[in-house]
């Protein structure tokens, strides 16, 4: 194995590293009791996933045809700055509308202060 | 070797996307729904990166950046409008 071949052997395994990965979290995705514990799988270790696979296919195209991809930067930026966003988003207005929790929760503590700020308007 | 585990990752990508998809038919809310959806077109991101790297083409770089655009901007829409059942809101009067 010379050294071009050891490379692209690092690009294919970080690529079969994201993949599995990306099964545990959709594992975690079908396991979980309730929205909140199934977006914490989802967004978290998919994020991880994707990241490791994108920086994997940089690395096999950088090394084999000796191009940096721009575009692929900057796609591995933005599912990393906006992954969580998106993720944010929908969790709080799964709170808002009222989604239930699984029964195995102890204490809510946002639900005290959405009340109070709810008796001051 | 290097073909065959490129082609086990796409395989690996290909189950996640369809335990994401028994998520959304039998998701019990629609933030379930939404959640998988993402997780999705995550997956679909790094399956289109594997195929373009099997290919040994760059011309699917940009696929990649403009569904990362639309899945943040599609889960955005769907999450206002659960929230607040509109998506763009009008200007009040006077």
């Amino acid at each position: 194995m010379n050294v071009s071949e050891m490379d692209e052997f690092i690009g294919a395994f970080l690529i079969l590293i994201g993949g599995i990965i990306s099964v545990i979290s959709a594992m975690g995705i079908i396991r979980f009791p309730d929205v909140y514990t199934r977006a914490h799988a989802a967004t978290k270790s998919t994020t991880l996933g994707v990241l490791l696979s994108l920086v994997g296919a940089f690395i096999y195209i950088w090394m084999t045809e000796n191009y940096i991809s721009v575009r692929l930067v900057l796609g591995i930026v933005f599912v990393f700055i906006t992954a969580p966003v998106s993720g944010h988003l929908i969790i709080r207005a799964a709170y808002r509308s009222k989604v239930n929790m699984t029964e195995d929760t102890v204490e809510d503590e946002l639900k005290a202060i959405l009340d109070k700020q709810t008796e001051v308007h | 070797m290097i073909e065959m585990m490129l082609t086990t990752a796409l395989v690996l990508f290909a189950l996640a996307i369809a335990i994401a998809l028994y998520r959304i038919i039998s998701g019990p809310s629609i933030p379930d729904r939404v959640v998988a959806m993402d997780m999705i077109v995550v997956n679909l991101i790094s399956g289109i990166a594997v195929v373009s790297v099997l290919l040994k083409t760059k011309a699917f770089l940009e696929v990649i950046l403009i569904l990362g655009i639309l899945a943040f901007i599609s889960t955005i829409a769907l999450s206002k409008f659960i929230e607040r059942g509109v998506i763009i809101e009008r200007k009040r009067d006077g």
